[in-house]
């Protein structure tokens, strides 16, 4: 059985996936949508029993009336499993995985300054990667904010 | 923040030490240092929302400019998912010129960086070796691609320029002479005192923590993390190549010096292998201009580590997102823990030695005559005489090094 599969089934048999929720979409992708509230338990067992030790990167979307957070995470030999979740707008929080990837602080910090996700657990520092006089509220990766034109150009 | 009260020193964003804007506020007990918080962002110039309100073929073109010198990783990585989301098949030549640059853009890397680091230790000699010695990687990249840096040889669906027989002799010939210089430095690297000295047990990174802190490429190799995108997830023609995945267990600085130089003998393995076996066909497959609903992830191995690009596209010509994840941010947190407990003085060396991203110079001088206040320009050549001519009449011998 390709690896792909063997993780999917696995997943599976763990978790009350749908089909649609899981999906590849090539050779060594893997694409999940999971609960916010199952996250970390989804998260946990790719971690340990899946072998996932690599945090690739970590992605907002912004998605309408939700915001989206991509996981992307990959085992060494290469397959990646890519596990997303999805927040409301209006209260957007999640909680951090910083425990688990301490290179994943730069990653959340973004979350937090361009889209304005609030992240639990995170220890307090420098923001990433807006300047520090940047006006609150302001996310620029939300779609509905546009670059302020200036002298027209 | 850790180490709130320590002495602290800040070191940047500004400042005459540092090639590029950068936060570092040190907590110093003598000069040892206890812990460093590092801001970023200085740099964040807004590409990923950019490339949201540009079409993809304009998109290529300004991932290709977030780095100056991984320039052809990030667009690669970019065109890859953009190509995975759009079901292209890429041409088997095209595959082979997209990994012939790449391999020759992480010589002309790993040479700069051998370069800085000699210059960081104050061993400013094996700068100027080395990079002479680029000039040889940077020259067949101008006759390839036009270009000293930023390419432009991707376009979504394959590359823009082929490669003709006399070229790839060309290559050859330079790969030769490049395996011969390389060969001395990994000699010099093995027996010379003052860097197996300057650099041993410099910018420690345990194996372990190479591995839990998430860091990439030469850094973690050096670690003894074997990880290398091109051998794990292989991409563009590394399937069809072999080539050794470079690993070394010293853990520090000289380490990370030892596994890019043998890094650079097999970059002229695997370029020796492509151009032997570089099969005949078409460039590039007709990319459409609106890209169907979809994501891709995509990886690749750059210079200093792994690349990541993610793209999810809307069915129109433009992305509804990109994300990049370029391999010195996955290194950070690696800086942090070498620093700890280390000497001050061991700071640059340590923070060049995950070889952030550096600014390549352009190849053309613009230069106003005051007398008449007419502009001019300079060619790379014009220039180079230039330079000669002006160290000659300060009375330095050229003869041994113009062949």
């Amino acid at each position: 059985m390709p690896a792909e599969e063997n993780i999917i089934k696995q997943l599976k048999e763990k978790f009350s996936i749908a089909d649609d929720k899981i999906k590849t979409t090539r050779q060594r992708r893997i694409f999940l949508e999971v609960e916010a509230g199952d996250f970390r338990k989804v998260f946990d067992f790719a971690l340990k029993q899946l072998k996932f030790v690599k945090l690739c990167a970590i992605t907002g979307l912004d998605e309408n009336e939700k915001l989206a957070v991509l996981y992307h995470l990959a085992q060494d030999e290469g397959v990646i499993l890519n596990i997303k979740i999805s927040v409301p707008k209006e209260k957007p929080v999640i909680k951090t995985i910083t425990d688990k990837f301490s290179v994943a602080d730069a990653y959340e910090r973004e979350l937090v300054d361009l889209f304005g996700i609030d992240v639990e657990g995170l220890k307090p520092g420098f923001r990433y990667p807006l300047p520090d006089g940047w006006p609150a509220g302001q996310y620029p990766l939300r779609k509905d904010w546009k670059p302020e034109v200036k002298n027209g150009k | 923040m850790e180490n709130k009260d320590k002495f602290r020193i800040p070191i940047g964003p500004q400042h005459p030490a540092l090639k590029e804007p950068e936060g570092f506020s040190v907590a110093l007990k003598g000069e040892k240092i206890m812990g460093v918080d590092i801001r970023l962002g200085y740099n964040h110039r807004g590409i990923e929302k950019a490339c949201e309100e540009r079409p993809y073929i304009q998109d290529v073109y300004l991932i290709e400019r977030v780095c100056g010198i991984c320039s052809h990783s990030h667009s690669t990585c970019f065109v890859q998912a953009v190509e995975e989301i759009a079901g292209l098949q890429l041409p088997k030549r095209a595959s082979y010129i997209r990994t012939l640059i790449a391999e020759l853009e992480r010589v002309h890397s790993h040479l700069l960086w051998l370069g800085v680091a000699g210059h960081e230790i104050g061993f400013d000699t094996l700068l100027m070796y080395t990079w002479r010695d680029r000039e040889i990687v940077m020259d067949i990249l101008a006759m390839l691609t036009g270009n000293r840096v930023n390419y432009g040889v991707n376009v979504i669906g394959g590359v823009k320029r082929d490669i003709t027989p006399s070229q790839i002799q060309d290559v050859l010939k330079g790969m030769d002479l490049l395996e011969e210089r390389t060969k001395y430095y990994i000699d010099l690297a093995m027996r010379e005192e003052t860097i197996i000295k300057r650099l041993s047990g410099v910018g420690v990174l345990s194996h372990e923590e190479a591995l839990s802190l998430g860091a990439v490429g030469p850094t973690a190799r050096a670690s003894g993390v074997a990880r290398d995108t091109r051998r794990d997830d292989p991409y563009a023609a590394y399937a069809e190549v072999s080539f050794n995945v470079i690993t070394d267990n010293h853990n520090d600085v000289y380490g990370r010096t030892v596994v890019r130089l043998k890094e650079l003998m097999e970059s002229y393995k695997i370029i020796r292998q492509l151009l032997k076996n570089i099969p005949d066909g078409p460039l590039s497959v007709k990319a459409p201009r609106n890209i169907p609903a979809g994501e891709a992830i995509s990886r690749y191995e750059a210079p200093r580590g792994e690349d990541v690009h993610y793209v999810k596209s809307n069915g129109t010509e433009m992305p509804e997102r990109v994300k990049v994840r370029a391999p010195t941010l996955a290194n950070v947190q690696a800086v942090k823990q070498m620093l700890k407990d280390r000497y001050l003085a061991d700071m640059p060396i340590v923070i060049a030695a995950i070889d952030p991203c550096f600014s390549c110079t352009d190849r053309m001088v613009t230069v106003q005559n005051f007398d008449t206040g007419n502009h001019e320009t300079i060619s790379w050549d014009t220039l180079r005489v230039y330079g000669i001519n002006w160290h000659k009449d300060r009375g330095v011998d050229f003869s041994n090094v113009t062949k």
